[in-house]
């Protein structure tokens, strides 16, 4: 295994990417809280944070130190040491996928042959962590909103690999690097019908397998207050939240490389490192419309949530499927 | 399968025409303000606390005294004392102290003033530490702001 940023190698190299890597995590995290947020205000029709830094730019950070500065209260009975396990294990597999994205033809730090698979069954275990949280917090809102993340998680993790295996059978192949070169004319949305239909099946299910609105049923405030978190309060609260962002994050990233074709699309000075670039605005561009998403449309139903995956992006995606096979075929 | 398929096509197009409505929200201007520091303008029928008003053209408060407000008043939160000015015939108002943590703003004293001496103000905010704050003499305020509108807009 070899890093492909160049000038690191050894224990010292790895060191170095883990660094950048762990804090882009928080910084990424935290820029897009605060997008998050100055957005939701102007979508309805509202300033949003204003107060603390120019048009409330530091309100994040500021609200990071006020979380960490508070006390971690557990209630009575919570599951000993998974409690707080929880929070920890939310947060230390998302980190992980940023490894093996390729966000420029020298940007990267570790090349899988099957980085595919490495994102996917890393971002499964938020799933875990999901349901760990809601069931050690001794409470049933915590119970329930683990419960049906749990339910979620499963029926939206099917559209996503029937969506992502449309497009590994057009490339042939599982790195996320070679995924991206071989969209080097055309990027797949474009360049293929069914590409472009998994795309729009990925999307959907990737927001849904984030937990986030209008899919946020493991979180339903009106219902759970606040889902699989309700017991959770200061720096661990926090970690769900930049847990859930990263996630977002990556998924918006994997759709990006796979079919948005990653940092190809504009011609860049250092182009080896500069197309960077490129790919970032392309999947903050998918993160803006994740957002925008979310103030529009309202929470579905569980029965709805469920039809909707079993009914419509599953027979969807296996139709899609057969036709990108068939295609390559002829 | 033909219901099936409609149902997709009209759900995405209703799902695309929401989004197209939050767009406009997010591209049009904030409606809000910061409040402390930026201030809306105050809507015309607002009613802050009474105060006196002033005659357009001399400029001196239309008051004269004669006590129907006070007597009119369903909460007794006022209380006017006048005198005769030398070389006035009318009465001018010494004193007009106003209860404001009794009154209900119910209006009545506006609309029985016989020369339209009084109009609600637009203050609003009015926060004070005592109850003994909440008592304004409203010729002292009218005598602090050299207002000469018809309704005096502060303090």
């Amino acid at each position: 295994m070899e890093t492909i940023i160049t000038g690191t190698s050894g224990i010292l190299g790895m060191a170095a990417v883990a660094a950048v890597i762990i804090g882009f995590v928080f910084v990424n995290a935290t820029a897009l809280g605060y997008i998050e947020r100055k957005l939701c205000g102007h979508f309805q029709r509202r300033l949003g944070p204003m107060e603390v830094g120019w048009h409330g730019i530091l309100q994040m950070p500021v609200d990071g130190i006020k979380l960490i500065a508070k006390q971690l209260i557990a209630p009575r009975n919570v599951a000993g040491i998974l409690f707080y396990l929880s929070p920890l294990l939310a947060l230390a597999p998302v980190a992980l996928p940023l490894l093996v994205m390729p966000f420029a033809p020298r940007l990267q730090a570790l090349d899988l042959e099957t980085g595919l698979v490495f994102v996917l069954a890393m971002m499964s275990f938020n799933t875990f962590a999901v349901f760990l949280a809601g069931w050690s917090s001794n409470n049933n809102y915590s119970m329930i909103g683990a419960l049906r993340s749990v339910a979620q998680n499963i029926s939206y993790e099917i559209p996503i690999l029937l969506s992502l295996l449309t497009v590994v059978f057009l490339a042939r192949s599982l790195s996320l690097r070679h995924l991206v070169q071989v969209q080097e004319p055309l990027w797949f949305f474009l360049q293929h019908p069914s590409a472009a239909i998994a795309f729009i099946i990925f999307f959907i299910a990737a927001i849904a397998e984030t937990n986030r609105s209008p899919f946020d049923l493991p979180e339903a405030e009106s219902e759970l207050t606040a889902g699989f978190h309700t017991e959770y309060g200061g720096i661990a609260f926090a970690l769900f939240m930049i847990a859930e962002y990263t996630c977002m994050f990556i998924n918006c990233c994997l759709a990006t490389a796979v079919f948005l074709g990653g940092w190809q699309g504009l011609w860049l000075p250092l182009g080896a490192y500069g197309s960077g670039l490129v790919f970032l605005i392309k999947a903050y561009a998918l993160m803006f419309v994740i957002i925008w998403c979310r103030w529009t449309f309202p929470r579905v139903r569980f029965d709805q949530l469920m039809n909707f995956s079993w009914k419509y992006l599953i027979p969807i995606g296996l139709g899609n499927f057969v036709l990108a096979a068939l295609m390559t075929k002829i | 399968m033909k219901t099936y398929v409609r149902e997709i096509l009209s759900g995405a197009a209703s799902l695309v025409s929401g989004l197209g409505v939050t767009l406009q929200a997010l591209l049009s201007r904030p409606v809000t303000v910061p409040y402390p520091r930026k201030k809306i303008a105050m809507q015309p029928g607002y009613r802050g606390h009474p105060v006196l008003t002033r005659d357009f053209a001399t400029g001196i408060l239309r008051c004269i005294a004669c006590g129907t407000c006070s007597r009119m008043c369903p909460s007794r939160c006022i209380s006017v004392t006048g005198t005769q000015r030398n070389g006035e015939r009318r009465k001018s108002p010494q004193t007009f102290v106003l209860d404001f943590s009794r009154c209900s703003l119910c209006g009545t004293c506006v609309e029985v003033c016989p020369v339209s001496g009084l109009a609600f103000s637009h203050t609003c905010g009015m926060a004070v530490r005592s109850r003994a704050a909440c008592v304004l003499d409203l010729v002292k305020l009218a005598e602090e702001s050299s207002c000469t509108n018809t309704v005096c807009l502060q303090k």
